[in-house]
């Protein structure tokens, strides 16, 4: 039996970039960063002190209601803000007949790590009394889904997968199983990050893995330069509509893309390194191909996960040499992170929404930031400006803590 | 208008988010103002905060009005304005 066909027919996007596709993408294609000094809180203890914030053009009460929003977490703010975008830019309207068959998949890494912070710290200092009654609905993670379902009666499936960096990609890779399996027609699938908060920032500098680049944010996320020296965290969100192709053909729907192929793997080697080969990362990339059914001749561009960090952007260039071979010498490889950050469990959804637009436009995004690129990196990484270039087919690669990688293979449709 | 109704309405009208008109001495939070069973704890919490009291849960379901806040923090504070 031949499976269901799933399309993208609506994007939405909250980053550090822009918070609209237009702006979003300009800004992409233009090469210019979104990360500043975090101005939120005093960063002065802070070995790092720089993030990817969203875009001033970020206006969440567009989006929810100002007690919503008084009553959430800023995650929850940029994911359901995305959501709302990607559906308005689908054009589906939901009605009273198909609304059992519209879900929501969208989820994060960590949740509302601000909103918790806060609630504990109460706790701590004026005791349980004091703790916000919305607490926890203000922080756990599959709560974009409930107010998305809530807010546009959406009474298909929903839920949030939750895997670190990959979330956004298995996301959107088991919102496509949904619809192939025929549990809906439609399924809103991303990821929403607000990892910025203190916390996550503390959390994130003592593990080492921030950029230090203090005195440069801008230039701080490099990757497979030789002088990168960790990842930028990045806040925001990545949404796209996903829907059975009959059905989108059925209401005339624009078509962005064919989602043709999810591939998954796990590195079972460490908690936050990938092994020196990448095996994880390849086996993720050639499980995707099989699913889609190309080879990787057929393969244009590779938006990689490329996140800036010694170990991360060496072993991802050597899984692309093993997944994709000879073709690799073929292949435009870049990392948008180089621009936006890192938006862990909501990079998968940004970079989806990237490498669509590489294909509707046959644009190549850049890597900024790669002036010397370090020794065994040295595939085509579209060093510091966009190119353009015929883009059919695109694989976007998400790998997280906990040794768990996703692959997403997109193609113009045919 | 005394400065303890003004200090009421202006909690519950940022705790709520509704316009400070709505709040009338008779109007109910949820029934008028919009208000679920969460916003309503978060509301007494907010005036248990305010004015340094503690409003035990068995009183606090009786506070369901502008005026029954009025009332109850007149007759447990000194604030008699």
């Amino acid at each position: 039996m031949s499976r269901r066909r799933v399309v993208v027919t609506g994007m939405g996007i909250v980053s550090p970039v822009g918070s609209s596709l237009d702006t979003a993408w300009a800004a992409i294609l233009g090469g210019r960063s979104g990360i500043r000094p975090i101005t939120a809180y005093d960063t002065s203890a802070f070995t790092t002190r720089f993030a990817g914030t969203v875009s001033d053009d970020f206006v969440a009460t567009d989006w929810m209601g100002p007690k919503e929003l008084r009553k959430t977490d800023p995650f929850i703010h940029y994911g359901v803000a995305a959501s709302k975008q990607a559906i308005r830019d689908s054009g589906l309207e939901v009605t009273d007949t198909n609304r059992d068959r519209i879900g929501v998949l969208v989820g994060s890494g960590i949740g509302g790590i601000g909103f918790i912070e806060e609630e504990c710290r109460k706790l701590h200092e004026k005791g349980p009394g004091r703790v916000s009654p919305f607490f926890v609905p203000a922080s756990i993670i599959n709560m974009v889904a409930g107010y998305v379902s809530i807010d546009l009666g959406l009474t298909g499936p929903s839920f949030a997968t939750v895997s670190a960096c990959t979330t956004a990609a298995h996301s959107i890779g088991v919102g496509m199983r949904l619809i192939q399996c025929g549990d809906a027609d439609v399924i809103i699938a991303g990821g929403a990050e607000a990892g910025s908060a203190p916390a996550g920032m503390a959390g994130f500098c003592q593990a080492r893995a921030l950029s230090t680049r203090n005195d440069d944010p801008t230039r701080a996320s490099r990757p497979w330069d030789k002088d990168r020296d960790g990842f930028v965290l990045g806040d925001g969100a990545g949404v796209l509509v996903l829907e059975e192709y009959e059905h989108a053909k059925a209401r005339g729907a624009r078509i962005h893309a064919e989602l043709i192929g999810f591939g998954m793997s796990s590195d079972a080697s460490h908690i936050t390194l990938p092994p020196d080969d990448g095996n994880g990362a390849r086996r993720a990339m050639q499980n995707a191909m099989r699913d889609a059914g190309i080879n990787p001749e057929q393969v244009d561009y590779v938006n990689a996960h490329g996140t800036s960090t010694p170990a991360g952007d060496m072993a991802e260039t050597v899984a692309m040499k093993a997944a994709l071979g000879d073709h690799v010498r073929k292949v435009a490889v870049s990392s948008t992170k180089s621009m936006t950050g890192h938006l862990l469990g909501a990079a998968g959804g940004i970079e989806a929404v990237f490498s669509i637009l590489a294909i509707r436009d046959n644009i190549l995004p850049p890597t900024i930031n790669l002036e010397n690129p370090s020794e065994g990196c040295d595939l085509d990484y579209v060093p510091h400006k966009a190119r353009e270039a015929r883009v059919d087919t695109v694989l976007s690669n998400s790998f997280g803590f906990g040794g768990t990688n996703g692959t997403l293979a997109f193609a113009r449709l045919k | 208008m005394s400065s303890l109704e003004e200090k009421v309405k202006k909690i519950i009208a940022e705790q709520l988010s509704v316009a400070e008109d709505q709040i009338t001495p008779g109007a109910s939070f949820v029934e008028d103002l919009g208000a679920d069973s969460l916003d309503t704890v978060e509301l007494v919490m907010a005036l248990e905060e305010e004015f340094e009291i503690d409003i035990p849960d068995e009183e606090a379901e009786k506070i369901v009005t502008f005026q029954d806040v009025l009332n109850y923090i007149r007759s447990h504070t000194n604030q008699q304005a």
